[in-house]
């Protein structure tokens, strides 16, 4: 689904990435770690299509549409409700049936009751749990996710290792995380980087 | 097809973001009638429909550049520009739905605009009413295209009027030549052109500028 050889990113003089290899077979599940400052997010943002690598080759078997990101940005409007926001997103991705999927997103991630709110009125963990709806909107193949448990509580996390057992095997996955004792059960292959 | 549904559905989210800011047309319109006030009492005398569509041009593009200047402010202020890009549309999409969410601001302001340069000023006739709505398109295509470039930079309120500015004195050009000459076909002909030309290059490039 991806495969990754000798990447490397650098800013001007500065070397983020260098030599990285990365295979990732359909229906993986790699969690990749390392320190703040190690290029997580750099690599995951070169996987989702964000950003271009300066060195090397990276190979992705999945088109736009079939790529679901989570950065350390929600990614949402804050000045639209959080149905308005996945509304937009749905029908900028296609999605069929879009508003039965968006109510179904909404409701299993707790946000249901609130989703005629603005995004800017959520709390940093609400507006996690929007995100994370966006990205899994779609049904993507690839899911990129940069940190996906942050700000989430202990409930938050609960649903979100739930959804991720559930896409196990059937769907690939890339994760970063500063837990990789969280997600050990899930993972199929790990790749640390340091700085 | 779905590019008019993806162009609508970017517009429409660009309008809800302003019904619900309104950062953007009331800046607008404050902006555009203190400019002929300012004018009106700052002008000695009676000052001739020659000097009078100089200034009416001058209020039009800086208008437009203060809501090109805030056009990619939502995208770039909660970094919504990566979910666009993300997102399978054609890039493209994105140009022409801000292009046509500015376009609408500025019109609106303009509603305002033009009876109060009437009021102030000198009545306008059907040709300037024209070169108005054609100098739009064309302030708009170029202008949006200029904002999403200026916008990931550091110095973007520099950047944007450095590099607008000079790319809209053909539209300055065609506009008051439109309003002031008898037989303005030509200059309409020219704004149409220019209009035209740019859109179609804004729209085949915009890919380039919104990859990284
Ligand atoms: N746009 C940029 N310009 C310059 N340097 C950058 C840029 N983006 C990231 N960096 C640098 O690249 C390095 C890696 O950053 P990155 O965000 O990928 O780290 P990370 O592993 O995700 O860290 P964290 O655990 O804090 O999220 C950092 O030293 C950072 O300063
Ligand atoms: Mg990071």
């Amino acid at each position: 689904m991806l495969t990754a050889r000798r990447l490397g990113k650098r800013y001007g003089e500065k070397r983020v990435l260098r030599g990285i290899d990365l295979a990732l077979p359909r229906g993986g599940f790699v969690v990749v770690t390392g320190p703040n400052g190690a290029g997580k997010t750099t690599l995951l943002r070169i996987c989702a299509g964000l950003a271009q690598p300066t060195e090397g080759t990276i190979e992705r078997q999945a088109a736009r549409a079939q790529v679901g990101y989570l950065g350390h940005e929600p990614l949402v409007y804050r000045e639209l409700t959080a149905l308005e926001n996945l509304e937009l997103y749905g029908r900028l991705y296609r999605v069929p049936e879009r508003r039965e999927r968006i109510g179904m997103l909404l409701e299993r991630f707790g946000l249901w009751e609130a989703r005629h709110d603005r995004v800017a009125s959520y709390s940093r963990g609400m507006t996690q749990r929007l995100a994370l709806c966006r990205v899994l909107l779609h049904e993507p193949e690839l899911l990129v996710l940069d940190e996906p448990y942050s700000a989430l509580d202990e409930a938050g996390a609960e649903l979100l290792d739930a959804q991720l057992a559930e896409l196990r095997g059937e769907r690939t996955c890339l994760l970063a995380t500063h837990d990789p004792a969280h997600v050990r059960p899930l993972a199929s292959g790990a790749l640390a980087l340091s700085t | 097809m779905t590019y008019v549904r993806d162009v609508g559905a970017l517009a429409r989210k660009d309008l809800l973001l302003e019904l619900r800011a309104r950062d953007t047309l009331p800046a607008m319109l404050l902006f555009v009638a203190a400019i002929f006030v300012v004018f009106h009492f700052a002008l000695p005398g009676t000052p001739s429909k020659l000097e009078t569509t100089g200034f009416l041009w001058v209020a039009i593009l800086f208008t437009a550049l203060l809501g090109l200047g805030r056009a990619f402010v939502p995208e770039r202020e909660q970094r919504t520009m990566d979910g666009l890009v993300l997102a399978p549309c054609d890039r493209s999409a994105i140009w022409l739905a801000k292009s046509l969410a500015t376009l609408a601001f500025l019109a609106a302001a303009e509603v305002v605009a033009l009876p109060l340069y009437a009021l102030f000023f000198h009545g306008l006739g059907g040709a300037a009413v024209a070169a108005v709505i054609l100098a739009d398109l064309g302030i708009c295509a170029v202008g949006t295209f200029l904002g999403a470039m200026a916008v990931v930079t550091r110095a973007r309120d520099l950047l944007l009027p450095l590099l607008f500015l000079p790319l809209a004195m053909p539209i300055v050009v065609g506009a008051v030549g439109a309003t002031v000459v008898d037989s303005p076909g030509r200059y309409l002909g020219f704004l149409a052109l220019y209009d035209l030309l740019f859109a179609v290059v804004c729209w085949a490039s915009f890919e380039y500028v919104v990859a990284e």
